[in-house]
Order: C-alpha cells, then structure tokens, then sequence
C-alpha cells in the first residue's frame, strides 16, 4: 500500500514562499513578543504556586478578592473539574522581602483561612483528601536566572554539536541548513506558545529541546536521500535532486510525522494539566520541524550551493560534486 | 534456513529475559504480590517526585560562613598566642571572611609576630604588611577553593544524617553541578516545615564561660566602659531571657563537635532538656574547664543565643544537661540536629516543592494512560498499513519498551513526567526507523529486485541514516544532560538509552523477525 502514488511535485518552487511566509510569523511574533513578553512560569521567573484541594471549589473571584495581593495573582482551576483543585499563583517568593521562601505560601493560606473559604491546614494525604495543599512550589529569584542561562547555554552547544556532525557527515551547506531550520523551528514555536500563552516552563523547556532533535532527525533523513541522489543523479541540477528526494521520502514523512503527532495529540488530551504545555510545544513543533526540513533546510542548501558556485566558477557545470564516499553501490532506479 | 539465524534468536531471547525480569517483572510482582528477591527490589524503577508525591527543596550553602569561621579562629589563635609571650593585647578585626587585620604590634614584638603568624596562619594566609605595625592577612585561593568545597561536602553529610533520622525512606541528596548548591528531595514526607527547620538549624553547639550577665545591651556596656576587651563578645539570650544579653569569651572550650551522644531527656524540674556525653578529648577539656572556674557561670550557646548560663557547682567531665524552655518535641529536635553535628555554614533555601501524593498519583495515571493510548493508536496503524511486517515492527517495540524498562531500572533511573514523555518519543524514533527500513524495503520491491535482496538493502541503506540521526539525537541529549536539571536530566537519560535500545531493536530485532518468516518459506514472498 502507498499512500502517494509516484509523487512529483515541485517543493523547490516554493522556496520562496516558504522563507517570506517564516519570516513573516517569525517578525510578526517577535513584534508581538517584545510587546507582551513570554509568559514564564514560577521556574523562571520566581514567584509562589499554591494549589488547594476544596471540599467544594468557592467562587474563584471571592479567592481572588481574598488576597493580599489579588490584583497580581493568578488563580484558575486546575484539572479535571472532579479534582476540585484550584491553582494560586503569585508572582513574589518570599525570599525577595527577605523573609523565609515559604512566608508568601503562609501567606495565601492565611488571608484564605481569614475570608472564611477554609479551614485549609496541611498538605493533603489519604487521610486528609481534600481543604488541604495539594502542592506547592516555590522558587526564589536566583534559580531563575540560572535556569535561563543553563537553558539558552543548552540550546547553543547542542545546535553547535549537530552542526560541526552534519558538517563532517555531509557538507558545511547541509550543516548550515540544518541548524537554520531548528532555528527556525524554535522561533516559530516559542511565537506559538507566546501568543497561546503558555507558560515557559520546565517542561516546555525540554519539549523545545525536544523538538530540536526531531526537526534534526527529518532533516537528516532528506539530507541522506538527497546525498545518495546527488550519486545516482549526476546529471541533475540540485533542485531536482533536491525535489526527488523529498518526493521519494512523501510516505515516510506523512506517517512518521502523523503517528508521533497523534502520540502527542493523545498527550496533549489526556495527559493531565502538568504535561499540556510540553504536548503543545511538541505539535507546534513536529508541524514546523517536518514542514522546515523540506522547505527551509533544503532551500538554504540549494541557495547556499548557487551562491558558491557563482562566486567560485562562473562557468562551472550545474551539477554539484558528489560527496566522497567508500561505498559505491549505485542506486538502482 | 539463514545461518547464525538460531544463535539471533537466542541472543533476543536472553536480552528480553533478562532485561524483562529487571524491568517488567518487578513492576508485576510488585502488583500482584509475587515473590521478589531483595536485589531486584532494590534496582526497582523509581518514581521521581512529581510521581510520587513529596518534598523538593534547593538550598545554597553559604560557605562565607565556614570561611568566617576559619578566619576569625586563626585571628584568636595569633591573639591567644602574643598574649601568651607576653605582648600587649593586639587589636584585631576580621575585615571579610577571607581576610582579618592587625594592629598596633609594638615595634619590639615584631619578630616574634612574624614567627608566630607564620606558625599559626602561615600556611594558609598571606600576610601584607601595612604602615605603623599593621597587617592583612588574606586567605589563599588554593585554601578557600578548598574550605569552600569541604564546607559543600561536611553540609551535604550532615544534611544526609539529619533527614535518615527524620525517617525519610528513600531520601535523595545531591550536589549541584554549580558548586554551592545543594538539592534535597524527601518522598512521601508531608511535614514540611518541621523538615525544613531540621535540615537548615545550624546547630553550632559551644560551651563558653560568662564574663558578665544577663542584662541590657547598655548596662553590659557600661560596665566595661563603651567597649568591650578583644577577647570577648556579646551574645542574646532566648527563651525566657530574650531581650537580655551575655558577655562571653570568644573562645569557646568545648563545641558540638565533642559531643559523642545527644539524647532528649528530662531535668531535674521534670521540664524537657538534652542529655548529652562528650568524647575522652571533649571530656577533658570540660573537667578543666569546669574545675579551674567553680562558681562562675557557663553559657551554653546554640546559633550564636544563649539557651542557657548554669552555674559551674563541680567538675563536670563527660556528661551534662542542656536545659532551658524546651518542648519534648523541641527538645527531640535539638538532640537529633546534635547527634547529626553541626551545618558548617548556614542554608539559603532557593527553591521548594511540595507535591502532594494525590497530585502526583493523578499525574501518572494521565501520563501512562496517555501514553499507553498514543502507543496503541500507533500500533493499530502500522499493522494496518504494513501488514505482517507491521507485525514485525510491533514486536520489535514492544521489545524495545522493554529493554528501555529494565535499563533504566538497572541504571536505577527516577522516572519523571518529562521521563515517561521521553518513553513516547523513543517510540516515536523507534516507529520512524521501521517506517524508513520499510520505505525503503518497498522502493527496492519496486525497482523488481528480489525479496531477499529488498529486505538486506532496506536495511543496510537505512543503517547509514539512522546513525546520523540516533547521534545527532544523542548530541542534543547529551547536552540536555549536561545542563539540565532534576526532570530534564531524567528526560535526557531515557531519550539516551531509549535511542541505542532503538538501534539495536529496529536493526537487529526486526532483520531478524524477517530472516525468520523468511526461512519458513518456500518461495521468497513478503508481507509489507
């Protein structure tokens, strides 16, 4: 069974198209970004998260009135409607005032406690299943920052060691490809979880991480069929190779990208509040990874290759070098 | 029939009984209460906290503390040790925790100064001397890396002790990668304040003799003109003397760390008090002490306040009481911080959170039912599209599920949220490899080669890429590894073995799954 029958069509032609359209959502999202800021969660930004478990969820506007600090606070319900859990959040740890990092959870309690929605005391356990915390966090301003800057240093040194392994594996063009193309991937994602407003959070961080590898992954599958094609296709210029190859791959892109998105669709619907913003990052992020693989990482190769060949030799053939390599088996067609 | 293909075979089998008997079989006896040997037990998946419920926290060790300390006691050492020779006392301040300045030695004292200096905080500290019989003293980098790091090391050791005797089962202690900080997860525990004030008290324990007291910070003053002799300090009182003030030497004779055993106990008022012994040295020192000052009062100073100042009625040597408003829980408290000996320097706690257990049950319920549900509808389309290869792939998988199972358990992994998120993507690169060896399987069938050829060039084809793509993976993870902490950690180490699993499953398992269908046939067809 096949899903597409011999497919032919022209993706180079859309090279540009393509790069126009990313560069629109990424300006479009950046502008937005700069003016609203990426929503961060208590991992980064610092600040207390309460959760209590009511025997019956009380108007949330009254728990929001009952605050000391209501007007910055946050306060949803959290779950299932069944759980009867209600999230608080703060934006201040209590370290900042210099006072212990859990005065500013005491403090949520006791203004809830004196506003008649209680008693809440203690952390919930079997014997205790509900008017009690279901959990708290706390992060104090430092962690933050270092969260960041581990995160941002992260992100650097993987994408600098895909690029120097593609870059020996294949050519510099299809290292520069690649890393652009994740690049991309990552802008377009946090952009999404911007205007979605999902908080940064731990979690997200890994999904984006995530995402780095699966947008390198595709890439590198079309990269390894269009490195064998450039063997097989002497004749052709690097458009079509280029075209073959993601036309040859259509199967295994449609059902690899649409089963690892129906896992994490499943994710993203069953897997409960704590994992929804790393599910929606990684849908985000398996639709822009397979869409730049074939339409950013291909083109950058392909502009990158008549650049070069330009300044290089003027009146060079088309018809790109194939690459060194001990196997010569020729691809039967 | 291939060769080699009964010796593929068996290797599969032993990886699955082996690997299954780590990972799945303790989960299963584990449910239905079959048997199950201590040292499988003890190599059993574990769940991270977010799992299981419990206590986070992420405290700094402030290690200025520990360098004051070393400072301030080489500055008394070098007082002590002039007065002694006969120099005037020497006036000496502690400018920051690595540096302490002298002043005013006399011209003809200088030699000995030097000489005494070298011996006492020669090795450590360079000295610099200033105008007008005037030194500074700094700590040596090489001395402070080294303080700085036994004080991360003495504070992880006795946090460790002060959490085993809060009955925690499976505590976990870690250093940070960035130096001074430390991570603390408790599961299960529910206390959380109570834990929090065990694991930060300082509990420096000394016994110092009272030079005057109690009574107002002015009074004190007074009494000694406005200023206070170098060799003494002044120290608040707690407990029903708070508010009142102790002049005390700044020496102390005996500190915490001669104690031997610290237990709760009652005093002779019946109040609850701390029963402690003291080591031979300790002991020692105590008798002297307590001999050579009958009548005069010693203060029993915790964190820098006065719990209590008894009278010295005889020699004590090796035993003696604390007492002084205690609760019995308190006072329980005090005696285990005690017996766990002294933090080195304070904590600043950074981070905490507490999950509680039902939180956590509901996560990973959500988690592996979502899971389980992604799998299956994964599952169901592959046998679908590919048939009895598909079939192949299944197995191959579940294979796969398993090897990843009993790996982590022998790695002695914690599973995390973000690690069972990792088990879905492993799937994910595990069905990606299937689908390509199968893509291409096909195109080959296409091209009218034979099957047997197909099936070998799909796979050999496929190797080159999904090396390309497994390590370019395992670099990304490597990172998230390296930088990563807690949760994240935990994702990169599935995703790490997840992907080596997955070469060795989606190549050697599934080829082998063909060869054999492959050697049941007469004629050469396929499934797929």
């Amino acid at each position: 069974m096949r899903i597409f029958k011999n497919p032919n069509y022209d993706f180079v032609r859309w090279t540009w198209h393509a790069l126009v359209l990313s560069w629109v959502i990424i300006l479009a999202g950046g502008v937005y970004i700069w003016k609203n800021g990426i929503p961060k969660g208590v991992e980064f930004s610092g600040g207390t998260i309460v959760i209590v478990k009511f025997d019956q969820v009380p108007n949330l506007d009254r728990i929001r009135t009952a605050l000391p600090d209501g007007a910055n606070a946050i306060v949803q319900t959290y779950g299932p409607d069944t759980s009867r859990e209600v999230m608080i959040r703060v934006p201040s740890a209590g370290a900042e005032a210099g006072a212990s990092l859990s005065a500013q959870a005491e403090a949520v309690v006791a203004s809830l406690n004196s506003a008649g929605l209680g008693p809440i005391a203690g952390t919930c356990s079997p014997q205790k299943p509900s008017n009690c915390l279901s959990g708290t966090e706390i992060v104090g301003p430092t962690v933050g920052r270092e969260l960041t800057r581990r995160g941002i240093l992260a992100t650097v040194f993987a994408l600098a060691g895909i690029l120097v392994y593609i870059a020996l594996r294949f050519r510099i063009s299809f290292a520069v490809g690649a890393v652009i193309a994740t690049i991309h991937d990552l802008l377009i994602t946090l952009v999404f979880l911007a205007v979605f407003q999902y908080e940064m959070s731990l979690n997200v961080v890994a999904a984006l991480l995530t995402i780095t590898g699966y947008s390198m992954n595709d890439t590198i599958v079309i990269f390894d069929r269009v490195r064998e094609n450039m063997r097989s296709m002497r004749r052709d210029d690097l458009a079509t190779v280029i075209n073959t190859a993601v036309n040859q791959m259509m199967d295994r892109t449609v059902i690899t990208g649409g089963s690892t998105l129906l896992a994490v669709t499943a994710l993203y619907f069953f897997g409960g509040e704590v994992l929804k913003g790393f599910a929606f990052t990684m849908i985000v992020g398996i639709i822009t990874g397979t869409y730049s693989s074939v339409f950013i990482a291909a083109a950058i190769v392909l502009l990158w290759q008549r650049r070069s060949h330009r300044k290089a030799a003027p009146a060079a053939p088309v018809a790109p070098v194939a690459p060194a390599k001990k196997s010569t088996k020729r691809r039967a067609s | 029939m291939y060769k080699n293909l009964r010796w593929k075979l068996l290797t599969i089998f032993a990886v699955l009984v082996v690997f299954g008997g780590l990972g799945v079989y303790p989960l299963v006896a584990q449910r239905y209460h079959l048997p199950l040997p201590g040292w499988v037990e003890a190599k059993m998946l574990k769940l991270g906290l977010d799992l299981k419920g419990g206590v986070h926290l992420e405290m700094r060790v402030n290690t200025d503390d520990a360098l004051k300390i070393t400072t301030t006691s080489v500055s008394e050492r070098l007082r002590d040790a002039m007065k002694a020779a006969g120099a005037p006392d020497l006036n000496i301040s502690v400018t920051s925790p690595t540096t302490f300045r002298v002043e005013g030695v006399p011209q003809a004292n200088d030699s000995q100064f030097r000489a005494s200096a070298d011996e006492i905080a020669g090795e450590n500290y360079d000295r610099n001397p200033l105008a007008g019989g005037a030194y500074e003293f700094r700590m040596r980098q090489s001395a402070e890396r080294t303080l700085r790091n036994d004080a991360v090391e003495q504070a992880m050791q006795t946090i460790d002790r002060r959490v085993n005797a809060l009955g925690v089962t499976e505590p976990s202690i870690a250093r940070q990668s960035s130096g001074e900080r430390l991570l603390v997860q408790m599961p299960g525990l529910t206390d959380v304040a109570r834990a929090k004030e065990i694991i930060r008290s300082t509990a420096i324990l000394e016994f110092r003799l009272v030079e005057a007291g109690p009574a107002s910070k002015e009074d004190l003053l007074k009494q000694y003109n406005g200023t206070l002799p170098g060799d003494m300090e002044m120290l608040p009182g707690s407990g029903a003397e708070s508010g009142q003030f102790y002049v005390v030497k700044k020496i102390a004779t005996v500190t915490g760390q001669d104690l031997r055993v610290a237990r709760p106990g009652l005093d002779e008022n019946n109040q609850p008090a701390v029963l402690f012994e003291l080591k031979s040295q300790g002991a020692v020192n105590f008798g002297k002490l307590s001999g050579e000052n009958l009548g005069r009062y010693l203060a029993i100073i915790l964190d820098n306040r006065v719990i209590s100042a008894p009278r010295l009625e005889g020699r004590i040597t090796d035993s003696g009481r604390i007492s002084g408003g205690f609760t019995s829980e308190s006072a329980n408290d005090l005696a285990l911080t005690l017996r766990s000996g002294a933090l080195p320097a304070s904590l600043t706690y950074l981070e905490e959170r507490v999950v509680g257990p039902s939180l956590g049950a509901d996560s990973v319920r959500a988690g592996v039912i979502s899971s389980a549900v992604g799998l299956l509808l994964i599952l169901i389309f592959i046998v679908w599209y590919y048939k009895l290869a598909g079939v192949n792939a299944v197995i191959a998988l579940v294979f796969n599920l398993v090897i990843l199972l009993g790996l982590m358990a022998y790695f002695g992994a914690t599973m995390t949220l973000p690690g069972i998120a990792g088990f879905v993507l492993t799937m994910g690169m595990g069905v990606d490899s299937n689908v390509l060896i199968f893509e291409r399987i096909k195109e080959e069938l296409e091209a009218q080669r034979g099957v047997r050829a197909s099936i070998n060039a799909g796979f050999s084809r496929v190797f080159l890429t999904l090396l390309d793509t497994h390590v370019a993976s395992l670099i990304a993870a490597a990172f998230l590894f390296q930088f990563g902490t807690g949760p994240i950690r935990g994702f990169a180490t599935t995703l790490s073995i997840g992907l080596f699993v997955n070469l060795f499953t989606s190549i050697f398992v599934s080829k082998t799954l063909f060869e054999l269908e492959l050697s049941r046939r007469k004629t050469p067809s396929i499934s797929i």
